[in-house]
């Protein structure tokens, strides 16, 4: 306990010290490091990241020096990167992968004196944060346009890898798809791989051709949205508008937006009030957001699905809030009750709607 | 002006040795030319690829982390290409070995004691063996060529790993994401240099070089690997076993390729992930043609593909320099590497026109 | 099933298998020469990129075919130089150059990304696409699914009923014997590497033209692997060849309707069958050793000197 104390009294002086030395090296510009999971021209998840740290660099100019390292499989490989960026004088390093959380905290453990910011873990320490986004508020209003548009009440979804944070997006769509229209069911087809254009079109495919009139993803590559387009059914985008592959398809998108967060936290680190949080915004927050909807969306629907944006925005509606049935149709979830953030994190059953089954 | 081949007749024993350091001359000069055509300082990239990843004793233990799957891996391939056995499928190799291995240390995640290594160590082992023995079998009993089998069974093995994680083997803990729980310390393999991540196996990569150099050079079965390799007819004269020589060499690379997998989630990753290898595997094969198939170049050319990967993240990071560029030069200077070799065995004659001496025709 | 389902669903095998078909037909002749040339996923990449920039850059989807037969024949020619000429191992050269195509084709495509094109669109025969049922069925695809198959059926004729063809065989099987009878074993290589390479771009061609009309780094996803597990599969035979690729586009296809259907199966354990199957029918196809003996080129992937 006593050794604690020091341990914080003496972290205080030399972060104070720190504080005093700060403006002298004023001119010196705040590195800042990103690893990157896949290639900059991934046209989804990646790509959106590095929107956001395009957007620090227009947003503090001089002031930060941004660099970054793509295509880094999680793996042996993160820890070395990681530490590389530490080492090479980046003070604030955003690791933007599930797969680079215990790299991060093992180097993180190393460089004290560096803040890390990971995203969609869990694991936090004194200078690493979390961070992530409740694509799954998106999702919820993705599933009111689907339920109002389809007409053979099949949903496609097209699923990456059975994790919670894909998982937590079918139940949030296919809760709202079945409040606005009881009889839609959602068929999931998991194409175990995050970037496949060709794997993605097939199953996109695949689901329109067992009578899918919508097509939601959750992978990262624009090919089913074309391939609606192609077919004449509609979909929902995936981190980054991608109506210009499917004009007539795309009902909306669901955009990844870290820019904000990013110059949020480079400022704090810049003017020395970062400290280790867990963040996850959703819409209100404005860390994703939805593409324009689709002009042959009638009037009322869209009048209904911005309602529910802007109730969830106001926190009058939580898109898990019950009641919620599980797949055997037994209600899990009572009136009034609302699944905490603790259980949607590890989310791993399907809710009633939705067809097939979790490997557990 | 022509350029001719013509053969020395024996092999050209200062070439052996000059050759890479032509090709090293060679990647330097067409180095700066490609950085500086795509407006990046040349002198700054090549020292950022060459020089910066291996300029601290940390930098060189990692490099030594990057090249030991490799070096393993290599070391086992080189034994079955020489008797043109066309296992490429190491990477599925290594993804069973380190699931295997990753499994014991699931299962004695309770149990603190010395033995869960070694037991890793042979179920890493075994893991390999198993997977390669597939091709082995379907080659030897139904003649099915083990370039498709194992190289299928690499997919196979990867989705196997993913259900795995994905799967029964999540940490119960972990709020359901994809990987295992972080291996107790009894599961790790021991680090050698304190503060870096060096770690035991690459003391097993140095032994797998050695002991892959004695059995080349100093055994019957490697004579016998060696002969078939060259000339299956003999070999059949001879009386050796082509099918034992399939059989040997598969599981030979496998177990190999299946001891990298233990080391890379015993060393330096600590717990089984979707993802393990970033294609050492498939590296390998690589590495084990540049190092000629000879253990010892192998070793050389680990370390030197390592260094390409590593020089390529600080060359990202000091100078932005995408990856598609470090694509393009890892590319060159393996070119090199594998061209210039072809002056241990052969001359280049200049042929002038006029200048051709008589009676010597094509 | 109704018809026109069955007729998607046909048309979706279709064109997942082109792309193998093409990558692999080409590749097939380069091994009948007795070259391996591993680099099928690099030289493809480097295809589709081209294809890809050239199509839309003048708005004509056949202009960007013919970019990536020359893109992907300037790979081969890389290729030949170095394990024809300076007699490098061609099994570690055909790996550099997958490297080397990754890297060079996301340099090239970096301007592209997020940019949609005009895929190739269906053609319309007169009459013949009219027939009920067997008209959606067999004559509703974009040109190159045709040309796919009319490769096929050209490779086939040229390697079995012609006397070039014949020569290269010869050649695969053994180049000492090929140049002590006179024929040049180089050339005739360096025709069959070139080639391979035409189609590998063709192949990525099919990828960003036709099949997923747009460009994004590594897009090829391993299809360059298959192409070349297909060769090796089909027992260098074109018409196994085609019965390969479909086969693995049919089974990839399958496995994700039966996942459509909600069947309780993990999906990685579906994501395998395509593996599996090709493996297990590899096994039937080659327990008749002899037919295999006599297709296997003797000279694969060794090198050759005239004065060796």
């Amino acid at each position: 306990m006593g050794k604690g104390m020091l341990k914080t009294l003496l972290g205080g002086v030399i972060a104070a010290t720190a504080m005093l030395a700060a403006p002298a090296m004023a001119e010196e510009p705040l590195k800042i490091g990103f690893v990157y999971v896949g290639p900059v021209g991934d046209m989804g998840w990646t790509y959106q990241h590095d929107q956001g740290r395009k957007a620090i660099e227009k947003a503090l100019g001089d002031k930060v020096k941004t660099t970054y390292v793509e295509s880094v499989k999680e793996g042996a490989d993160a820890e070395r990167v990681i530490r590389q960026l530490a080492a090479s004088g980046n003070k604030l390093i955003f690791t933007t992968s599930f797969g680079f959380m215990n790299p991060t905290l093992k180097v993180a453990k190393r460089f004290p004196n560096v803040k890390f910011e990971h995203a969609t873990g869990y694991k936090r320490a004194k200078n690493v944060s979390t961070y992530a986004a409740r694509f799954y508020e998106g999702r919820y209003v993705a599933g009111i346009l689907a339920g109002r548009m389809t007409k053979s009440n099949v949903i496609g979804y097209i699923g990456s890898f059975p994790i919670p944070e894909v998982i937590r997006g079918i139940n949030s769509f296919t809760l709202a798809l079945r409040k606005v229209n009881p009889k839609a069911v959602v068929k999931v087809v998991w194409v175990n791989s995050w970037f496949d254009p060709g794997k993605e079109g097939d199953a996109a495919k695949a689901l329109i051709d067992q009578g899918a009139d919508v097509i939601m993803q959750h992978t990262d590559s624009p090919a089913p949205m074309q391939i609606a387009q192609e077919r004449g059914v509609y979909a929902v985008g995936q981190a980054s508008d991608m109506s210009r592959f499917g004009p007539d398809a795309q009902l909306t998108a669901i955009l990844d937006v870290w820019d904000g967060y990013y110059v949020q936290r480079a400022k704090a680190v810049l003017d020395g009030t970062w400290k280790s949080e867990d963040t996850w915004g959703g819409l209100a927050a404005g860390m994703l957001a939805l593409a324009p909807y689709n002009k042959a969306i009638p009037a009322d629907v869209v009048a209904e699905a911005e309602a529910a944006r802007k109730a969830i925005i106001a926190g009058t509606l939580h898109p898990f809030q019950g009641p919620i049935r599980d797949q055997s149709g037994k209600e899990v979830v009572p009136a009034g009750k609302t699944i905490p953030d603790g259980e949607l994190l590890g989310m791993n059953w399907y809710v009633e709607g939705v067809q097939g089954e979790i490997p557990q | 002006m022509l350029l001719k081949l013509e053969a020395r007749g024996q092999r050209s024993r200062p070439m052996v040795y000059l050759t890479p350091v032509l090709a090293i001359v060679l990647t330097l000069i067409a180095g700066t030319i490609m950085f500086a055509m795509l407006g990046y300082p040349p002198m700054q990239a090549l020292q950022a690829y060459f020089i910066e990843p291996i300029s601290s004793a940390y930098g060189l233990s990692e490099l030594l982390v990057k090249a030991t799957p490799l070096a393993l891996i290599g070391v086992g391939l080189a034994i079955g290409f020489r008797a043109n056995v066309w296992n490429i499928g190491a990477e599925g190799q290594l993804t069973i070995g380190a699931i295997f291995a990753g499994g014991i240390a699931l299962v004695f995640y309770e149990v603190d004691s010395p033995f869960i290594l070694p037991l890793m160590i042979v179920a890493g082992l075994l893991g390999g063996m198993l997977w390669a023995a597939i091709p082995a079998y379907l080659r030897v009993r139904f003649n099915a060529n083990e370039i498709l089998t194992s190289l299928m069974l690499t997919y196979v093995a990867i989705l196997i790993l993913s259900y795995l994680v994905h799967g029964p083997w999540r940490d119960p803990d972990g709020l359901n994401f994809p990987e295992s729980r972080i291996f107790s310390d009894s599961a790790v393999l021991p680090v050698l240099l304190e503060g870096t991540r060096l770690h035991l196996g690459a003391v097993f990569a140095l032994l797998a070089v050695v002991a892959g150099w004695v059995f080349i050079s100093r055994t019957l079965i490697g004579f016998q690997v060696r002969v078939i390799g060259l000339s299956p007819m003999a070999a059949d004269y001879a009386g050796f076993s082509q099918k034992a020589v399939i059989w040997l060499t598969l599981l030979l690379s496998g177990a190999l390729a299946g001891l990298a997998g233990m080391i890379e989630v015993s060393g330096p990753i600590g717990q089984l992930l979707p993802t393990i290898s970033p294609g050492y595997g498939f590296t390998a094969i690589i590495v084990a043609f540049l190092g000629r198939l000879h253990p010892l170049g192998i070793l050389i050319a680990a370390l030197l593909m390592a260094l390409t990967y590593l020089g390529g993240e600080v060359a990202q990071i000091d100078m932005n320099l995408p990856l598609a560029i470090t694509g393009v030069f890892q590319g060159m200077i393996l070119f090199f590497l594998l061209a210039v070799d072809v002056l241990i065995n052969y001359r280049i004659r200049i042929d002038w026109p006029g200048n051709r001496p008589a009676g010597e025709g094509q | 099933m109704e018809s026109t389902t069955f007729i998607a669903i046909f048309a979706t095998i279709v064109t997942a298998s082109t792309p193998l078909l093409f990558a692999a037909i080409g590749e097939l002749v380069v091994e009948k020469s007795g070259v391996l040339n591993l680099g099928v996923e690099g030289m493809m990449l480097v295809g589709a990129v081209s294809a890809f920039a050239v199509s839309t850059g003048t708005g004509s989807p056949y202009l960007g075919i013919v970019a990536a037969i020359g893109a992907g024949g300037v790979m081969a020619l890389l290729f030949g130089i170095l394990t024809l000429t300076l007699l490098a191992n061609q099994v570690a050269t055909g790996l550099a150059l997958t490297l080397f195509g990754v890297g060079l084709s996301a340099l090239i495509g970096q301007g592209y990304v997020g940019t949609p094109a005009t895929g190739l669109a269906g053609i319309q025969i007169p009459w013949l696409s009219d027939i009920p049922v067997l008209g959606g069925l067999l004559f509703q695809y974009d040109i190159m699914v045709y040309m796919s198959l009319a490769l096929t059926a050209a490779v086939s004729w040229f390697l079995f009923r012609t006397r070039p063809g014949l020569i290269l065989r010869a050649v695969g099987e053994s180049h000492d014997s090929a140049h002590a009878i006179g024929y040049g074993v180089i050339p005739i290589r360096y025709m069959a590497v070139i080639f391979g390479g035409m189609t590998s771009g063709l192949a990525g061609a099919y990828l960003t033209l036709a099949y997923t009309p747009l460009w994004t780094e590594n897009m090829t996803a391993g299809r360059g692997w298959i192409a070349l597990a297909l060769v090796v599969f089909s027992t260098w035979k074109p018409g196994r060849l085609l019965f390969g690729a479909y086969l693995f586009g049919a089974v990839t296809i399958g496995q994700l309707h039966i996942q459509g259907l909600g069947v309780a199966i993990p999906s990685q354990f579906l994501s395998m069958l395509p593996y599996l199957a090709t493996v297990i029918v590899l096994v039937l196809i080659s327990r008749d050793q002899l037919r295999i003996r006599l297709n296997a080129p003797a000279c694969l992937g060794k090198v050759f000197h005239p004065s060796a």
